[in-house]
């Protein structure tokens, strides 16, 4: 990297940082609980919009695995979501009417919550449809694991995005609040993965899944990254680059050995298929709020009349971590 | 026989505390030590913790930072506290805060009664060992070392690089013999009198505030100067990862632990409750008399080791994506590239599957789609067979192929009319088998039936391309096994080669040809090649065929160049 390039992307981090700063007049406060942060503290951080049914589980999840306090913002939720997270005793909730698109995606309220709220935490920023999955995380909690990444001198931690799916057609996959979506759409790609890297940006960029072989099979350059640092020991000054697939400074995309060892790694299993999306694709690439004015979500909408299926005979079922590691879609590095 | 304890800590007090007030109950004196680091209000939580236990001090305390003498002066006061005010412990144990005994002291105190006088620390001299970090291991106590390793990492580099540069060497005292070793270690009251009342301590002392991570010399030096009775291990299970930083044990590494046999492991995670309150119990103390065993979890360790290191070749992911393609790295597994026999024989994959064994796949690369064995329209992994996606990335597709479907041998077709992305990757994949006929893309451009002077063009630049392939698959750099014939020699004794190929993939040992596969109907080829020379187009790859066999009233060998 020249230092013209260098410098230019340092340009670009600040430029994200006080833009961040001044996004935060987007935010009304709806309850703040952050003084119940302690030291040590492993927080959560998510933007979400009409995500009400999937909340409970997606509290009871990070919950388990030894999250201690929730930030979220709503972006106009009409259906109660924000009022049910106030009601819980470790979340604090933001709202805005403000545009998604204009906030790059959400991006900059969380930077702007983390500058806020998370330094010196480890941070997961996650949307409601993701369930973050590490090395030994049906034995140890997250704890565990953020306290290894700090022995080992390690700021963050990396985790492919896994597109989970339904047998079936999408419309039948229903969705009871409460239940582990997991338990519906249980089946993923376990191979058809392209990786190339972004130099500017020090990180990979992943693609493929279902969605490149369904939706974008003719124009796969278009298909959806699929890379993540979603877990990061926040300190100030550290941004999102775009969505929560890049960082800045860029030494936090570093999460990948590029001489052959293997760095430990997660997944995160987007449930995001089932029949509640089916639903959001129309009304989403209405909005065009999405990346790309929703092009994603406009491809979801105009196949979603064939009632495409994604199983097919190679998809692979969830056990858990141990399998996506023999698979290679994850890996323990040297924590053992 | 008692055992006395020293233990240092620097952080998870309560733990500390928990261990230390363990080991009191059962009659072993504890000396501890505190880092200066430590607040105040911590301390005296410490304290008030362990407070009404006789047989429990607490030493000078330190400014401890790793790599530096003070953490051996910390020792040191702790061990002269023990010493001075525990005249009945017979041996002394150093211990860590993050320490937890996996076996009843009981059984600690018969194992060293079994062994009288034996001082157990790991002591090897500076040649011997192969686990220095930093590459320095001889230098450590040769050198000076005015910086901090961990906050000034730049600054100690250079001055390591510079004394070298300048071949400065410190004066390492007469008669002391540099020898390394795990910090942890379990000496018997007279030896580590002795340690601390030698007579040249003083000067020891001066030396090896100079030494780098004295605490794994400092003592194992000196040891071979008290005492010859040393057994150089330690009783500390203490593991340490690629990057010199210890390994941590949780609760799952319980029944590990515990099968281990070893007496202190090291270190535990504060909050691995399960472990702490399973050991820290008065389980029955069986009689076991096992010697500690700690090979599964080395095992376990070193494999850890290896996959960051090494990692699994041919595997790309969040968490690897090698930058420097090494040789085994490519790809995971062997494959069978088999080029030119589509095109000559009529269903070659179906007799590849027959009598080698292999998965055999059409064209993977062919323009259309990926044409799957079994004429599937996804594969293994959930591979598409869309063209448009496979050649977004064609290495990316192979390489996700053949790891999809590690443990069976697969192979697939390939010519010049495929994807070229494809073609410049596996000539230098070390998995790769690679079987060539060249011109025999001619074949099908011949059964087209299309008259000569419109397919000629096409000839011209798939002879272009296969040249550039035959190019790769030649350089001094492939690393795959190549074999390639010219379709001429082919046609003219096609059972050798095919015997050869058979024998090579070497799927099932022993193999005989006995079905060959049906080639396609040549007749009329050789006149083909012929117009194609006519129309000014030499398909110079085909090799020498013999253009005799359909127009016998031709002359039987016409000069190749003399058409023009």
């Amino acid at each position: 990297m020249s230092a013209f390039k260098a410098i230019r992307l340092g340009l670009r981090r600040r430029r994200w940082y006080y833009r961040a700063i001044r996004k935060r007049r987007d935010l009304t406060r709806v309850k703040q609980r952050t003084r119940k942060i302690r030291p040590g503290d492993t927080l959560v951080m998510s933007t979400l919009r009409n995500e009400r049914i999937r909340l409970p589980f997606f509290l009871a999840y990070y919950r388990g695995i030894g999250v201690d306090h929730f930030l979220f913002v709503d972006n106009g939720s009409t259906d109660g979501s924000a009022e049910y997270l106030a009601g819980q005793p470790d979340c604090s909730v933001w709202r805005t009417e403000a545009s998604y698109r204009r906030s790059r995606f959400g991006v900059d309220w969380l930077n702007w919550l983390g500058r806020r709220y998370c330094c010196g935490h480890w941070v997961l920023c996650v949307d409601v449809d993701e369930f973050f999955v590490y090395p030994f995380c049906d034995t140890r909690p997250l704890r565990a694991l953020t306290d290894w990444l700090d022995a080992t001198e390690i700021r963050s931690f990396g985790a492919m995005l896994l597109d989970m799916y339904p047998k079936g057609d999408l419309a039948q996959a229903a969705y009871s609040e409460g239940q582990n979506p997991i338990e519906i759409a249980s089946w993923f790609d376990a191979g058809n993965y392209t990786i190339s890297r972004n130099w500017d940006y020090s990180s990979l960029w992943i693609q493929g899944g279902p969605r490149a072989r369904v939706f974008f099979a003719d124009r796969p350059k278009l298909a959806p990254a699929l890379n993540k640092v979603p877990l990061v020991k926040w300190r100030r000054g550290v941004v999102f680059a775009s969505s929560t697939h890049m960082l800045l400074p860029r030494g936090l995309n570093l999460v990948f050995d590029d001489q052959g060892g293997e760095k430990a790694c997660g997944v995160l299993l987007h449930a995001k298929f089932l029949d509640v999306f089916a639903g959001r694709a129309d009304e989403e690439a209405a909005r065009a709020e999405h990346y790309g004015e929703g092009r994603e979500y406009k491809a979801y909408a105009d196949r979603m009349a064939e009632r495409p299926q994604f199983w097919c005979k190679w998809s692979e079922r969830y056990i858990n971590w141990r399998q996506l590691e023999i698979l290679g879609l994850m890996s323990k590095g040297n924590w053992a | 026989m008692r055992v006395g304890f020293l233990m240092l800590c620097h952080d998870g007090l309560d733990r500390a505390a928990q261990v230390a007030g363990y080991w009191a109950d059962r009659g072993c004196p504890v000396v501890i030590h505190v880092d200066r680091r430590v607040s105040r209000e911590a301390y005296d939580t410490l304290v008030a913790a362990l407070e009404g236990r006789h047989n429990i001090r607490f030493s000078e305390r330190f400014r401890c930072e790793w790599g530096r003498w003070s953490l051996v002066a910390a020792t040191l006061a702790a061990a002269r506290v023990m010493i001075d005010e525990f005249p009945t412990a017979s041996h002394v144990f150093l211990a860590s805060g993050s320490c937890l005994p996996l076996r009843h002291i009981s059984q600690l105190r018969a194992y060293l009664a079994e062994r009288p006088g034996v001082n157990f620390i790991e002591s090897v001299t500076t040649e011997d060992v192969p686990w220095t970090k930093g590459g320095l291991d001889h230098e450590r106590f040769a050198l000076r070392f005015p910086f901090s390793w961990k906050r000034q990492r730049k600054l100690f580099d250079l001055s390591v690089r510079l004394q070298r540069r300048l071949g400065y060497r410190r004066r390492i005292p007469k008669g002391l013999v540099p020898h390394m070793g795990s910090q942890w270690w379990c000496l018997t009251r007279g030896t580590l009198q002795a340690i601390l009342d030698h007579p040249r301590r003083a000067e020891f002392d001066r030396f090896f505030k100079g030494v780098w991570i004295p605490d794994e010399s400092y003592f194992q030096s000196l040891v071979r100067l008290c005492t010859d009775r040393v057994e150089s291990r330690s009783l500390t299970l203490a593991k340490f990862d690629y990057q010199g930083k210890p390994h941590i044990f949780y609760d799952d590494h319980l029944q590990l632990l515990r099968r281990s046999d070893c007496f202190v492991a090291r270190k535990i995670w504060p909050r691995a409750d399960r472990l702490y309150a399973t050991f820290l119990s008065d389980r029955t103390a069986t009689e076991s008399r096992a010697e500690p065993n700690p090979g599964k979890i080395d095992r376990i360790f070193s494999k850890a080791i290896e996959r960051r290191t090494r990692g699994r070749a041919g595997l790309y992911m969040t968490g690897r994506f090698p930058r420097v393609q090494t040789d085994a790295g490519r790809t995971c597994a062997r494959y069978v590239v088999f080029e030119g026999f589509g095109d000559l024989f009529e269903d070659f994959p179906a007799w590849a599957a027959r009598t080698t064994g292999l998965r055999a796949h059409g064209h993977l690369f062919g323009p259309e789609r990926a044409e799957f064995a079994d004429g599937q329209s996804v594969f293994s992994g959930a591979l598409s067979d869309s063209a448009t996606l496979r050649d977004y990335n064609a290495v990316a597709f192979l390489t996700n192929l053949i790891w999809n479907t590690r443990g069976e041998r697969q192979s697939f077709l390939y010519g010049p009319r495929d994807t070229v992305a494809a073609g410049d990757f596996f000539p230098y994949d070390l998995n790769a088998d690679v079987f060539a006929i060249t011109g025999a893309w001619a074949i099908p451009l011949y059964l087209s039936g299309r008259p000569v002077i419109e397919i000629r063009k096409q000839a011209a630049e798939l002879q272009r391309i296969e040249g550039k392939h035959l190019d790769h698959l030649r350089s001094r750099w492939a690393k795959a096994r190549v074999h390639v014939w010219t379709l001429a020699d082919f046609i003219e004794s096609p059972v050798e080669p095919l015997q050869t190929m058979i024998d090579e993939i070497g799927n099932k040992a022993g193999l005989r040809l006995t079905e060959a596969p049906r080639m396609r109907d040549l007749t009329g080829f050789g006149q083909f090649l012929q117009d194609l020379r006519n129309e000014g187009m030499q398909p110079w790859l085909v090799g020498d065929l013999r253009t005799g066999d359909s127009a016998p009233d031709r002359p039987a060998r016409p000069k190749p160049y003399a058409v023009r």
